[in-house]
C-alpha cells in the first residue's frame, strides 16, 4: 500500500483521539442528565495545564495527569452551580467555556513557543514490523489505545453493570431514581466529573502529543465538534469512535489536500470540518423520534429533591 | 443549618441585586489575582475599573467598546428570554461586516453619500443571512441552534481570511492582508472631534429603548415572554413555535450584522483578519448581566467595556496581560449564576430539633 496512505491514516487516528476522549466523556456526563457545553473550555484548561507540567517536570505522565485532573476540577465547579445552584446549564456550560479561554491564555502565556519532547509511538516486536496492518493496528501512541479502551469501558459500564444502570436511570427519570433512594445529584457530580476528566486528557493530548506545542485557543473548536459527535452517536458509545474517525479523516484530509493544492483557497478547505460537523447534525437530528428515543429525557433539567 | 425554598414568584430585587453582588466578588477576586501575579492588587484594580471613567478619552472609549456589545447583547436577550440559543454572534457580527462592506470595497473612490446607508442595511442582511441557517435547520430538521451558529462563527472567520487575503486584498497592500481603507462617505462620521465616539455608538444607544417598547408594549413581546417561560401554553395559545424561533434568530443576527458593520465602518475603516475582540461571545454575559432586559443590557454592555479598556490600559501601564480580561468574563458569569440561584429560592434557616413548622 501506498507510504502516503498509511501515513495520512496514522495521523487520522491522532486527529481523532482528542475527540474520543471528550465525546466519551461528555457521553457519560449527558447519560446521567447533564448537558455541558463547556468541554471547549475545559479542553484549553487540559491542553495549557498538562503542557505547563511537562515543561516543568519533563514527565509525560505528569503532563496527562495534570490536563485531566484539571479539566476535572473545572468540571466541579460547572458541577457545584448547576447541581447545587441550580443554575441554568447552557448558560453555565457557555460561562465555562469563556473561563477556560481565559484562563488557559493566561496561564498559557510564558508557554508560547516553548517545546517538549513528544510521546513516542508504541513498537512491539514483530507486531509492529508487519507489513501494512503492523503500523496501523501496532504502531500508534499509546494515548490512541487508551481512548480507544477508555470508550469500550464507558461503553460496558453504561450498558449491563449495575451502576451504570442506575446512571442512566438517574439521567431517565431523576424523579423516579431518587424516589427509590438513589443519590441523584451525587451521581451527577461523579457523571460531570468524568466529563471533565476526559475532555482534559483530550485537551492534553492536543498541546502534547498532536502539535505539540501550547498555542491561544488551539482546540479550534473541537469541545464542540466533541459535542456534535455525541448528538451524532445518538448517545451510543460505540458509534462515537466511528464519528471521531470521520472527523479526525476530514480534518486530514483537508490538511493534506491544502498542501497537494488543488487550486481550492486555504480557508475553504479549512472550513471543512465545522461544515461536516453540521451537515452530520442535519441528518441525524431531522430524523425527531430517534433523537427523543435515544436522548436521556432529563438532559439538562435542573433536579432538587423535594424533602 | 440552612435550606432552601422556592420562591412562589421571582424576587426582583434579588435579580438586580445579583450582577452587582457578581461584580463586586469579581474585583475581590481580581485582587487576589493580582496579588498572586505579584503586581499591586489596589493599582491594577484601580486602571481596571476605574482609571478608563476618569478622563474623556477614556470614556469616548468605551462608549466604543460599548456600542457593539449593547447592540449584540440587545439581540441575544430576546433569543434568550425565547429559549433560542443563538451563540454564534461573532460569526453574525463578522457576516454583516463583511457583505455590509463590500460596497466600501467595490466602489473605493466613491463620494456618493448613499454608500453608507446601503453598507448599514446590508451588514444587517449580512447578520441576518447568517443567523437564518441555523434557524433554518432548527426549524426544518430539528437541528440544534447551539452548535450550528457557533461552527458557523468558525466558517464565517475563515471566509474573512480569505477575503481580505486574497479578492478584497489591498493592492497596495504591500502584500499585507486587509482590504483598501474605507472611502470617507463609507465612515459614520465622528461625533465630537479628537475623540473616536461616532454615529454608530449613539444608534447602539438608542436600539435598547426601541427593544423595551417592543419588548413590553407589543404584541410580539408578550409572546417572546410567554414562549421563554411557558412553551407548552404557548403552544396551546397558537404561539408558533417555528416562527418564534425565525424571529428571535434574524433579531439577533440583524443586530449582529449591524454591530459588525458599524464596527468596520467606523474605528476601523477597512476589513481586517481579525475584526473583534470576542464581541459576539463577550455579548452573551452582557445579556446575563444585564437580566436579559434592555436597560440592564445597556448598562452590563457599559461596565463590560469598562474592563476592555482597562484590560488595555493594564498591559501599558502595568504590563498585565490582556488575556486576564476574558479570565474576568467568565468569573463574573459565574459569580452571576451561583447568586441568580437567590432570586428563584431563599435560605431559610431550619433548626435541627424544630421542625414543626
Amino acid at each position: 500500500m501506498n507510504e502516503l496512505l498509511i501515513a495520512s491514516m496514522m495521523t487520522m487516528m491522532t486527529a481523532a483521539t482528542p475527540l474520543v476522549f471528550a465525546a466519551t466523556g461528555e457521553l457519560v456526563c449527558e447519560k446521567s442528565g447533564v448537558l455541558n457545553l463547556g468541554v471547549e473550555g475545559m479542553m484549553l484548561i487540559g491542553a495549557v495545564f498538562g503542557f505547563a507540567a511537562v515543561t516543568l517536570t519533563g514527565q509525560p505522565l505528569a503532563g496527562l495527569l495534570a490536563g485531566s485532573l484539571c479539566g476535572l476540577v473545572a468540571a466541579l465547579i460547572f458541577a457545584l452551580l448547576t447541581l447545587t445552584l441550580l443554575s441554568n446549564q447552557v448558560a453555565t456550560g457557555l460561562a465555562l467555556t469563556i473561563f477556560g479561554t481565559g484562563l488557559s491564555a493566561l496561564v498559557g502565556l510564558d508557554y508560547v513557543g516553548e517545546t517538549i519532547e513528544q510521546i513516542r509511538s508504541i513498537h512491539i516486536p514483530v507486531l509492529s514490523d508487519l507489513p501494512v496492518i503492523g503500523r496501523l493496528l501496532f504502531g500508534h501512541d499509546p494515548l490512541v489505545y487508551l481512548a480507544i479502551i477508555i470508550l469500550a469501558l464507558s461503553g460496558w459500564f453504561l450498558k449491563p453493570t449495575r451502576w451504570g444502570m442506575i446512571l442512566r436511570a438517574v439521567g431517565d427519570s431523576e424523579v423516579s431514581a431518587h424516589a427509590i433512594g438513589y443519590p441523584v445529584i451525587a451521581i451527577r457530580y461523579a457523571a460531570v466529573a468524568f466529563g471533565g476528566a476526559m475532555a482534559g486528557l483530550g485537551g492534553a493530548y492536543l498541546s502534547l502529543v498532536y502539535t505539540p506545542l501550547w498555542a491561544e485557543n488551539m482546540t479550534a473548536g473541537r469541545g464542540w465538534i466533541a459535542l456534535a459527535l455525541v448528538v451524532f452517536a445518538s448517545w451510543r458509545p460505540s458509534r462515537v469512535l466511528l464519528g471521531a474517525i470521520l472527523f479526525g479523516g476530514i480534518t486530514i484530509l483537508q490538511l493534506n489536500a491544502q498542501a497537494a493544492g488543488l487550486g481550492i483557497p486555504g480557508a475553504f478547505m479549512s472550513m471543512l470540518p465545522y461544515i461536516a460537523t453540521i451537515v452530520v447534525l442535519v441528518l441525524i437530528s431531522r430524523d425527531a423520534i430517534r433523537i427523543r428515543l435515544n436522548a436521556p429525557a432529563c438532559l439538562g433539567k435542573p433536579f432538587r429533591a423535594e424533602r | 443549618m440552612l435550606a432552601l425554598e422556592a420562591r412562589a414568584t421571582q424576587s426582583a430585587s434579588a435579580a438586580w441585586l445579583s450582577p452587582l453582588l457578581a461584580m463586586a466578588l469579581t474585583g475581590l477576586t481580581g485582587a487576589a489575582i493580582f496579588l498572586a501575579m505579584g503586581k499591586a492588587p489596589g493599582i491594577a484594580l484601580y486602571i481596571y475599573f476605574i482609571e478608563p471613567l476618569t478622563s474623556w478619552s477614556g470614556l469616548s472609549e468605551v462608549a466604543v467598546k460599548a456600542g457593539p456589545l449593547i447592540l449584540i447583547g440587545i439581540g441575544l436577550s430576546v433569543g434568550f428570554r425565547a429559549g433560542i440559543w443563538n451563540i454564534g454572534a461573532e460569526g453574525q457580527f463578522i457576516a454583516g461586516a463583511v457583505l455590509g462592506s463590500a460596497p466600501a470595497v467595490v466602489f473605493y473612490d466613491s463620494t456618493n453619500l448613499l454608500i453608507l446607508p446601503t453598507m448599514l442595511v446590508l451588514g444587517v442582511l449580512g447578520g441576518m443571512a447568517w443567523a437564518a441557517i441555523p434557524a433554518l435547520l432548527k426549524t426544518r430538521f430539528n437541528a440544534n441552534e447551539i452548535l450550528v451558529s457557533l461552527m458557523l462563527v468558525y466558517v464565517a472567520e475563515l471566509l474573512l481570511v480569505h477575503l481580505v487575503q486574497g479578492p478584497w486584498r489591498n493592492p497596495q497592500g504591500w502584500g499585507f492582508p486587509g482590504t483598501r481603507m474605507f472611502p470617507d462617505a463609507a465612515l459614520l462620521p465622528m461625533l465630537f472631534p479628537g475623540y473616536r465616539v461616532h454615529l454608530g455608538t449613539l444608534i447602539a444607544l438608542l436600539i435598547p429603548l426601541l427593544a423595551w417598547f417592543v419588548l413590553t408594549k407589543s404584541r410580539f413581546g408578550f409572546k417572546v415572554r410567554v414562549f421563554g417561560s411557558a412553551p407548552l401554553a404557548a403552544r396551546h395559545a397558537g404561539i408558533n413555535n417555528p416562527r418564534m424561533i425565525w424571529a428571535t434568530l434574524l433579531i439577533g443576527g440583524g443586530l449582529a450584522g449591524l454591530a459588525g458593520i458599524m464596527e468596520a465602518a467606523s474605528t476601523i475603516g477597512q476589513l481586517m483578519p481579525k475584526i473583534s475582540p470576542g464581541y459576539g461571545f463577550t455579548a452573551i454575559i452582557v445579556a446575563f448581566l444585564g437580566r436579559l432586559h434592555p436597560v440592564g443590557v445597556a448598562l452590563a454592555g457599559t461596565a463590560i467595556a469598562v474592563t476592555y479598556i482597562g484590560g488595555e490600559g493594564a498591559q501599558i501601564s502595568a504590563g498585565l496581560p490582556k488575556a486576564v480580561t476574558g479570565l474576568f468574563q467568565g468569573i463574573i458569569l459565574f459569580y452571576l449564576l451561583a447568586f441568580d440561584l437567590l432570586t428563584r429560592y431563599r435560605l431559610t434557616r431550619i433548626g435541627n430539633k424544630v421542625s414543626a413548622t
